[in-house]
């Protein structure tokens, strides 16, 4: 995109995320729920389109791109991103990566306009960070699959019309590569939702289990078409989430350091403005550096991805300092805030706890530890 | 029919302006522009009727330095179809830009030319009842809202106290307040659209106006800082205070 058309579409967010998003923040919070007009805004401005390539009618933004709109949208609450998260991330690249020329004609269209909303079921009660052991069956019955288990933490599966699903195809094949990735539309027979998860943080986001009883899928459902890749299709997805991860965490970081450095200019004890007492600088300073270095970080890793060069160890590098910078930038916010950073009515207490999330899903900080060493392992090793 | 919407590239509503040092005017240096917020309302207003089946093509017009295509591409993404750029660093006036604007509308020949009512750096309110004077055309003012019917237009204009509803023969000029519309933000697709809707660059010499000032800026200065209020104890004392002050 030519640097005039992109400075017009981020100054549109902005606007949007000035205008609309902020000031509805605290009914979002209320009615844990994101009202209809916010909701038909976000897709009436398209943003549901931003990776979805230009031939099938979305945006087609760079990792770049996508980063520096995604930053934007998260300087308000991250629940409004999780509206448009899964379809822009794990729920949808999937096929954008490694589907065929059918599935993404059938698929990448309707995720452009936002009229279907993709999620990601990868998740079980018994696998979450060993995600290679879960359990979901998919038995082989002539031309179509039996699908049977249960997904958990699944988010937007009750907004869903499609899910991304990780099912085992081949029952003796242990680990991932008896996994394959199926394209499993929303109102198949055989599935059930549960009851919405209560949660930390993020009110108006949506997650829940999705239970499968004797969902049948034909063979062509498989993205790719063939079986047993899904796991390699999965962690490809999860890369490139994990950039978007860290743009999420970048925009948080921007709001709440405005906000620290507002309020520590505005708030005076012992006769002064608190921003002039040094131990309060050295926590404005401390979450300045964390919010440049995820900066820094991002960009170069999102430039190299989008250069093509395998990332892996630097993407996971990438998620693990933003989620966790992100965490301790709220967590001086709130601390700056005083006994107002611990009360609802102020939105530090809120965003402490919603950041707190992106240490957690996509990998956890611990994964993310395990998947950089064992890179530089490997990579000593082959040397 | 045709309409033509002119926009202005004013410094954004959101940035709080600072005036040079040496009292010449306001610093744009590195200060964030964009649309006349009645501008926005007056190319939603142009969109509004073109979806209506009123309109058949909406054109969007900008007197200013190069970087107002960024302005025109704003009216482009949002719904205008094409856009003129009148390119000049100087400072252009509202009576130069209503000549200017006059001769594109005699060659456009628009049924309605919809602008802002005023922008909101100079705040000078002047160029539409200037266009509307020298085109000898009339003319809607501060609109709240507009119909168009066979070959007139309803106004519904907001006036001191009250609104007052006019009918004008088309053309005509139209001038937008803040309650018309709410303008829509541009949709990213339509963004991506705009890149590839025509631009036409032209000079004001291409228009054979002559844009030098007519008026001089002796000096532009901050406003008066305010002088901070009293506290008073109750209401008794509050009603002394104010009649000792002669406020009531
Ligand atoms: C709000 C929310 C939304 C979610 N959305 C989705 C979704 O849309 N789709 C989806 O598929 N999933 C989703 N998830 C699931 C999420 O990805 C998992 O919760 C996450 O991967 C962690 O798995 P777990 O919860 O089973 O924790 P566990 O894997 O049980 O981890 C517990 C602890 O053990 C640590 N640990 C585990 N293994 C190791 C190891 N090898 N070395 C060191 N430490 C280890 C972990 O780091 C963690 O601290 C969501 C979760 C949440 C909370
Ligand atoms: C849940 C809750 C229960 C409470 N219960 C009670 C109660 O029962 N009774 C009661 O009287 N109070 C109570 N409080 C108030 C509590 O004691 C104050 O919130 C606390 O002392 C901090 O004061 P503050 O909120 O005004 O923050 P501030 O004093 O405004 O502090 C804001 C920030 O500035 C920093 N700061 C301030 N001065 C300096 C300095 N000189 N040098 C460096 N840094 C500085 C602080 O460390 C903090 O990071 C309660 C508060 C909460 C949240």
């Amino acid at each position: 995109m030519d640097t005039e058309t992109f400075d017009l579409f981020r100054d549109t967010v902005r606007r949007l995320v000035d205008e609309r998003l902020i000031p509805a923040e605290d009914e979002v919070e209320e009615t844990d729920n994101i009202p209809a007009r916010i909701a038909d805004q976000i897709r009436e401005m398209g943003l549901f389109g931003l990776s979805v390539p230009e031939e099938f009618g979305g945006l087609g933004c760079t990792m770049s791109e996508e980063a520096a709109i995604i930053r934007e949208l998260c300087r308000a609450a991250i629940v409004y991103r999780s509206l448009i998260g899964t379809t822009v991330g794990i729920g949808s690249q999937g096929i954008v990566m490694d589907g065929t020329d059918e599935q993404k004609a059938e698929w990448l269209p309707k995720f452009a306009t936002g009229e279907a909303i993709a999620s990601f079921a990868l998740t079980e009660p018994e696998a979450g960070s060993d995600a290679g052991s879960l359990r979901t069956t998919a038995i082989r019955e002539g031309d179509s699959y039996r699908i049977n288990g249960t997904k958990r933490y699944i988010t937007n599966a009750p907004r869903a019309s499609v899910f991304t699903l990780m099912a085992r195809t081949e029952p003796d094949v242990k680990g991932s590569a008896g996994i394959s990735a199926f394209i499993l539309p929303a109102d198949t027979p055989g599935i059930t939702l549960g009851k919405p998860d209560k949660k930390m943080g993020q009110k108006g986001a949506v997650t829940c289990d999705v239970i499968l009883d004797d969902v049948v899928l034909p063979a062509s459902a498989i993205i790719g078409g063939v079986p047993g890749r899904g796991f390699k299709t999965a962690m490809k997805v999860l890369d490139r989430g994990r950039i978007h991860i860290a743009a999420v965490a970048l925009g948080m970081a921007d709001r709440l350091l405005g906000m620290s450095l507002e309020y520590a200019m505005e708030r005076k004890q012992f006769g002064q403005r608190i921003a002039d007492f040094q131990l309060v600088q050295a926590m404005l300073a401390d979450s300045k550096v964390d919010l440049l270095t995820i900066e820094a970080l991002m960009r170069s890793v999102a430039a190299r991805f989008d250069a093509g060069e395998k990332v892996s160890l630097e993407c996971s590098a990438l998620k693990y300092h933003a989620s966790e910078a992100v965490g301790r930038i709220a967590d001086r916010a709130v601390q700056i805030f005083g006994g107002a950073g611990y009360m609802a009515e102020y939105k530090v207490e809120r965003f402490y706890r919603d950041v707190r999330l992106l240490r957690i899903y996509e990998g956890t900080s611990q994964i993310q530890q395990t998947i950089i060493a064992k890179n530089m392992i490997r990579a000593a090793e082959a040397a | 029919m045709k309409i033509l919407v002119p926009v202005k590239r004013v410094i954004d509503y959101n940035v709080k302006p600072r005036v040079k040092a040496d009292g010449t005017g306001v610093d744009l240096a590195n200060v964030k522009m964009s649309m006349n917020p009645f501008d926005e309302i007056a190319v939603e207003e142009a969109i509004r009727l073109k979806e209506k089946g009123v309109a058949t093509e909406i054109v969007a017009v900008s007197v200013g330095p190069a970087k107002a295509q960024e302005t025109l591409r704003t009216a482009l993404a949002m719904g205008a179809d094409r856009a003129i750029l009148v390119q000049t660093d100087d400072e252009v006036e509202p009576l130069a830009v209503a000549k200017i604007l006059k001769a594109i509308a005699d060659e456009e020949t628009p049924g309605l030319v919809i602008l802002g009512k005023q922008a909101i750096d100079d705040d000078s309110n002047q160029t539409g009842q200037m266009l509307a004077a020298l085109t000898g055309r009339p003319q809607g003012t501060f609109a709240s809202e507009v119909t168009v019917d066979g070959d007139s237009v309803t106004v519904k204009r907001e006036v001191d106290g009250g609104l007052e509803t006019v009918k004008l023969t088309m053309p005509a000029i139209v001038t937008t307040d803040l309650r018309l519309n709410e303008p829509r933000y541009a949709s990213l697709p339509n963004i991506m659209k705009a890149k590839s809707k025509p631009l036409a660059n032209k000079t004001p010499a291409d228009y054979g106006v002559d844009i030098a000032p007519r008026l001089k800026t002796l000096k532009v200065s901050e406003p008066p800082v305010r002088q901070a209020g009293v506290k008073v104890p109750d209401v008794d004392t509050l009603v002394a205070k104010i009649k000792e002050l002669g406020i009531a």
